[in-house]
C-alpha cells in the first residue's frame, strides 16, 4: 500500500452563485441596456457557473455618470470617514474570505490553497493598508492637501480577479476618487460579490460601479470622455491600445503589463530553497502571473545538479481539482489561453529547445497543462522572449554575474527578477543593475500592500501598492 | 516490522569509499562541510509550513495513523524509571489498544541502558526492538571511554538499537574530526560478538546547534561516519524536533543517498504529541524521500505521548465518535 492522499475538496456549499447577474451601477444591480449576456464557466470542468450582463456604451455612460455624481460627496468626506468604509470592507472580506476563496477557485481555476492562503489575505490587507492612508494623505509626500482625480476607469485581468480589484479600488477610494471597474470576461464573479460587499458596508451609491463585459466594454470605458484616470492591468498588446486611446487627452494613466522575469541562480545558492523558489516563481497560479519567474538563469557550474533537483521536485507537484486542498496546480483559465500556451510550447520544441514534463494525469474535461520545463533555451528562442502566461519554464545558463545581468535585462519587459545567492554583496550589486520593478532576493512572488509594484519598459508604468500607489490617484 | 538493514551493494560501498578523502583530515572535512549548499531559513520554514497544510483524510488518514504507530519508538527516559514501568510500556508497545487487536505494534521501546535487559525480557519474541540511549545521554559530557563502555554495556544487555548523542561542544567549536571519530568508535562499539551490530542512531540535539547550516553539516558528518539513523534531539531540551529541522535532515538524507547510494533513516524526537503533527511529518517524508522511506526501517518517531493520540484518532475513525483519554491506557 502507498500513501495516497484521499481527495479533500473544499465544500462548494459556502458560496451561493446566482444563475444570473446584472451590472452594478449606482448601488443597484441592473440589466444591460441592450440586454446582452454572456456565460462564465469553471475552467476545471467547463461547467457554466452563471450568466452575466455584457455592458455596452450606454451602460458605461450610465456608470460613469453615477460615479461622477458620487464623486462630489465622496471626495468631500473627511479622510477618516472614507477610512471607516474601507476598514469595514476589509473586515467583511475577512469574514467572507472562505466563501470568496471558493468562488475565486471555481471561476478562475486556481488551487484553493492559493486563493485561501495567498489571495484573500492579501485582498483584505490591501483594504486595511489603504484605509490607513485615507486620513494621512497630507503626509504622503504629495503636498499638504492633495486632491483626488475624479472618476477612475479600471480594467483588471483574470489571473488574480479579486486581488487586482483590491489593488485598484482600495487606493482609488482612499484618495477620494470614485470607480468604474471592469473585471475580466472569464472571471467576473468575485467582482460582483464585491459589489454586494460594498452594499453590505453601506458604501454610498455610485462610489463603486462594476461593469462586466469583454474587451469592447473595456475600450468604451477607457475612451469615455468623463473618465479622469485609467488604470489597466493585463497584456502589453491591450496596454498599448489603451495608451493610444488615452494619448492627447488629460486622463492620467497607469499600466501594469506583461513580464518575462529572470530568476537567477548562482552556484552558491541555497539549492533546496532555490528549487522551491523556482517552482513558486513559475508554477504559482499555473504561471498566470505577470511577474512569474519564467526565465531561469542558472550558473553553468551547477546546471545539472539544479535541474535534477528541479525535475525531482516538479514530479511531486499535484495537478488537478482546484477545490482540493492538496492541489498544487489548478486549471488553465480559458480555452484560448490553453491554446496560446500550447502553441508557444510547440514553438519551443520546433526551435530546438528540449521539453520535459513530469508524468502526470490530467483531468478529462476542463483546461489543463502539465508543468513544463524547457532546457537548452537561448535568448533567440521565442519561449525566452515572449510571455507565455502558463506553467512553462525556460532554462538558460550564464557564467559570470555580468553575463547574468546582461541576459536578465535583455528583454522588452522589466517587471520582476529573482536572485539566489548566499552572498549578500552580490545580491545588492545585482539588484542595482537589474532593470525590473521588483527584485526578490532568495525568495520569489512575495507581495505586501506596503511594497510598490510595477514595471519598466513594456511591463508598463506607474506603481501600485505602498505610498507610491497613492500617486496614481492624486492630482500631484 | 523492523528488519535488519540490507547490506549495501558493491556500487554503493565504492561510492562511499570514494568520499573517504573528504574525511581524510580535519581540514578536508571542514572544507567539505562548509562547502555544502547553504540553507535559507525563510525558504526552509515556508516549505515545511506548506507541507504541513496537506489535507489527509479518510483512507489516507487511516493509513497514516497505522503507519505512524508502527514507526514509534515508545520512550521512557526518566530518572524515576523502574522495571515495572518499563514492563508496562513494553506491554503497551506490543498491544497498544486492549480494545482493538487490529492495532499494529510499535517499532521499538526506548529506554536507558540499565533497563535494556528488563525490556528485552518483557518484549520476548514480539519482534519489537529495544533501543537504548547510550553515550552519557542526554548531555554527552563524559570521556570517550565512558561513552564507549556505556554503549557496549547496552549492546551486551541486548539492545538492538543505540541512540547516541554527539558532543555538541566539540561540534560548535569546530572540532568536526573529533565528532566524526567519536561516532565511528561508537559505531564500532555497537558490534556484537557474533559479528552483527546494533543499529546506530545519532542524536544531534538540533535545538542546541541553533543554525540550519549546522544541522545540514552535522547530518552529513554523521552519515559519513556511518550513522544508520540521524535523530533530531533528546527530548530533554527546550527546542526539540521541529518540521523545518526534520525537513532539512530529510533533504540531507536524500542528497547523501544520491551521492553514495547509502540509505539512512531519520528520527524526529521530542514534542511530537498529536496525530496531526505526526501526519505532517509523514507528508514531509513522502514528498521529500518518497515511499522508500515510509517504513519503520527508515523513519521513526521518538515519542511517548503520541501513541495515545493516534489511538484516540483511530477509535474516532472506526466509531465516528471521539472517546477520550480514559479509553486508552496511560502506559
Amino acid at each position: 500500500m502507498t500513501f495516497e492522499y484521499a481527495p479533500a475538496p473544499e465544500s462548494r456549499a459556502v458560496v451561493d452563485i446566482a444563475p444570473s447577474y446584472g451590472l452594478f451601477i449606482d448601488g443597484e444591480f441592473t440589466e444591460a441596456a441592450d440586454g446582452k449576456v454572456f456565460k462564465t464557466v469553471s475552467p476545471a470542468n467547463e461547467e457554466v457557473l452563471s450568466e452575466v450582463a455584457q455592458a455596452g456604451a450606454q451602460d458605461v455612460d450610465r456608470a460613469v455618470r453615477a460615479a461622477r455624481k458620487a464623486f462630489e460627496k465622496w471626495s468631500a468626506l473627511p479622510g477618516a470617514e472614507r477610512a471607516k468604509y474601507l476598514f469595514r470592507i476589509a473586515r467583511i472580506i475577512q469574514e467572507r474570505s472562505r466563501e470568496l476563496a471558493v468562488l475565486e477557485s471555481l471561476d478562475n481555476g486556481k488551487p484553493i490553497r492559493e486563493s485561501r492562503d495567498s489571495d484573500l489575505p492579501l485582498v483584505a490587507a490591501h483594504f486595511f493598508y489603504y484605509a490607513g492612508w485615507a486620513d494621512k494623505l497630507g503626509h504622503a509626500g504629495y503636498g499638504a492637501n492633495p486632491r483626488p482625480l475624479g472618476v477612475a476607469g479600471q480594467v483588471i485581468p483574470w489571473n488574480f480577479p479579486l486581488l487586482m480589484l483590491a489593488w485598484k479600488i482600495a487606493p482609488a477610494l482612499a484618495c477620494g476618487n470614485t470607480v468604474v471597474l471592469k473585471p475580466a470576461e472569464t472571471t467576473p464573479l468575485s467582482a460582483l460579490f464585491f459589489a454586494d460587499i460594498c452594499r453590505q458596508a453601506g458604501l454610498p451609491k455610485g462610489v463603486v460601479n462594476i461593469l462586466t463585459g469583454d474587451g469592447t466594454t473595456g475600450a468604451e470605458l477607457v475612451a469615455h470622455p468623463d473618465v479622469n484616470k485609467v488604470a489597466f492591468t493585463g497584456s502589453t498588446e491591450v496596454g498599448k491600445a489603451i495608451a493610444r486611446t488615452v494619448a492627447g487627452t488629460d486622463k492620467k494613466l497607469t499600466l501594469e503589463l506583461g513580464g518575462k522575469a529572470a530568476n537567477i541562480v548562482f552556484d552558491d545558492a541555497p539549492v533546496d530553497q532555490a528549487v522551491e523558489g523556482i517552482v513558486n516563481g513559475i508554477f504559482f497560479n499555473q504561471g498566470h502571473v505577470c511577474c512569474a519567474g519564467s526565465r531561469l538563469l542558472v550558473q553553468e557550474s551547477v546546471q545539472d545538479e539544479l535541474l535534477d533537483a528541479l525535475k525531482r521536485r516538479m514530479a511531486t507537484l499535484r495537478v488537478g481539482d482546484p477545490l482540493d486542498k492538496n492541489t498544487d496546480i489548478g486549471a488553465i483559465n480559458s480555452a484560448e489561453q490553453l491554446a496560446r500556451i500550447k502553441s508557444l510550447a510547440e514553438a519551443g520544441e520546433q526551435e530546438g529547445a528540449e521539453r520535459w514534463a513530469p508524468a502526470c494525469e490530467l483531468p478529462d474535461s476542463g483546461y489543463w497543462f502539465a508543468p513544463t520545463l524547457f532546457t537548452g533555451v537561448t535568448q533567440a528562442h521565442r519561449i525566452a522572449r515572449e510571455e507565455i502566461f502558463g506553467p512553462v519554464l525556460s532554462v538558460l545558463t550564464f557564467r559570470t554575474p555580468e553575463e547574468a545581468v546582461e541576459k536578465a535585462n535583455n528583454t522588452p519587459y522589466g517587471l520582476s527578477a529573482g536572485i539566489w545567492t548566499e552572498k549578500g554583496s552580490r545580491s545588492l550589486w545585482m539588484a542595482g543593475k537589474l532593470r525590473a520593478g521588483i527584485v526578490w532576493s532568495n525568495t520569489f512572488n512575495k507581495f505586501d500592500p506596503a511594497s510598490p509594484f510595477g514595471g519598466y519598459k513594456e511591463s508598463g508604468f506607474g506603481r501600485e501598492g505602498g505610498r507610491h500607489g497613492l500617486e496614481a490617484y492624486l492630482d500631484v | 516490522m523492523p528488519t535488519t538493514v540490507p547490506a549495501y551493494g558493491k556500487e554503493a560501498a565504492g561510492r562511499l569509499a570514494s568520499m573517504a578523502d573528504v574525511t581524510a583530515s580535519d581540514g578536508a572535512l571542514r572544507r567539505f562541510l562548509h562547502g555544502l549548499p547553504g540553507v535559507d531559513a525563510v525558504g526552509l520554514q515556508a516549505r515545511a509550513a506548506t507541507l504541513g497544510t496537506r489535507s489527509i483524510k479518510n483512507t489516507a488518514k487511516a493509513y497514516a495513523i497505522d503507519l505512524a504507530i508502527t514507526m514509534i519508538d515508545l520512550t521512557t527516559l526518566e530518572g524515576a524509571d523502574t522495571p515495572g514501568k518499563v514492563r508496562a510500556l513494553c506491554a503497551k508497545g506490543v498491544n497498544p489498544d486492549p480494545t482493538d487487536r487490529t492495532v499494529p505494534k510499535v517499532a521499538a521501546i526506548c529506554v536507558y541502558p540499565d533497563m535494556v535487559a528488563t525490556a528485552k525480557d518483557a518484549l520476548g519474541d514480539s519482534g519489537i526492538h529495544v533501543a537504548s540511549v547510550a553515550t552519557a545521554f542526554p548531555a554527552g559530557r563524559a570521556a570517550l571511554p565512558v561513552k564507549l563502555a556505556d554503549t557496549r554495556d547496552a549492546v551486551a544487555a541486548g539492545a538492538d538499537e543505540i541512540d547516541m548523542v554527539i558532543d555538541r561542544g566539540a561540534f560548535l567549536s569546530g572540532r568536526y574530526m573529533s565528532v566524526f571519530e567519536e561516532i565511528k568508535q561508537v559505531k564500532e562499539a555497537c558490534r556484537r560478538e557474533d559479528g552483527s551490530a546494533a543499529h546506530l542512531k545519532v542524536i544531534f540535539e538540533t535545538g542546541e546547534l541553533q543554525t540550519y547550516d549546522n544541522v545540514r553539516r552535522v547530518s552529513w558528518l554523521s552519515m559519513l561516519a556511518g550513522a544508520d539513523f540521524i535523530k533530531t534531539s533528546t527530548g530533554k531540551v527546550a527546542v526539540n524536533a521541529t518540521p523545518p529541522v526534520t525537513l532539512l535532515m530529510l533533504e540531507a538524507v536524500r542528497d547523501f543517498h544520491a551521492a553514495t547510494g547509502v540509505q539512512v533513516g531519520v528520527k524526529p524526537a521530542g514534542g511530537i504529541r498529536t496525530t496531526k503533527d505526526a501526519v505532517k511529518y509523514l507528508v514531509m517524508v513522502n514528498e521529500t524521500l518518497g515511499e522508500g522511506w515510509l517504513t519503520p526501517d527508515w523513519f521513526r518517531f521518538g515519542a511517548s505521548s503520541l501513541l495515545n493520540d493516534l489511538l484516540m484518532q483511530r477509535q474516532k475513525l472506526s466509531t465516528g465518535r471521539y472517546s477520550g483519554p480514559d479509553y486508552v491506557t496511560v502506559d
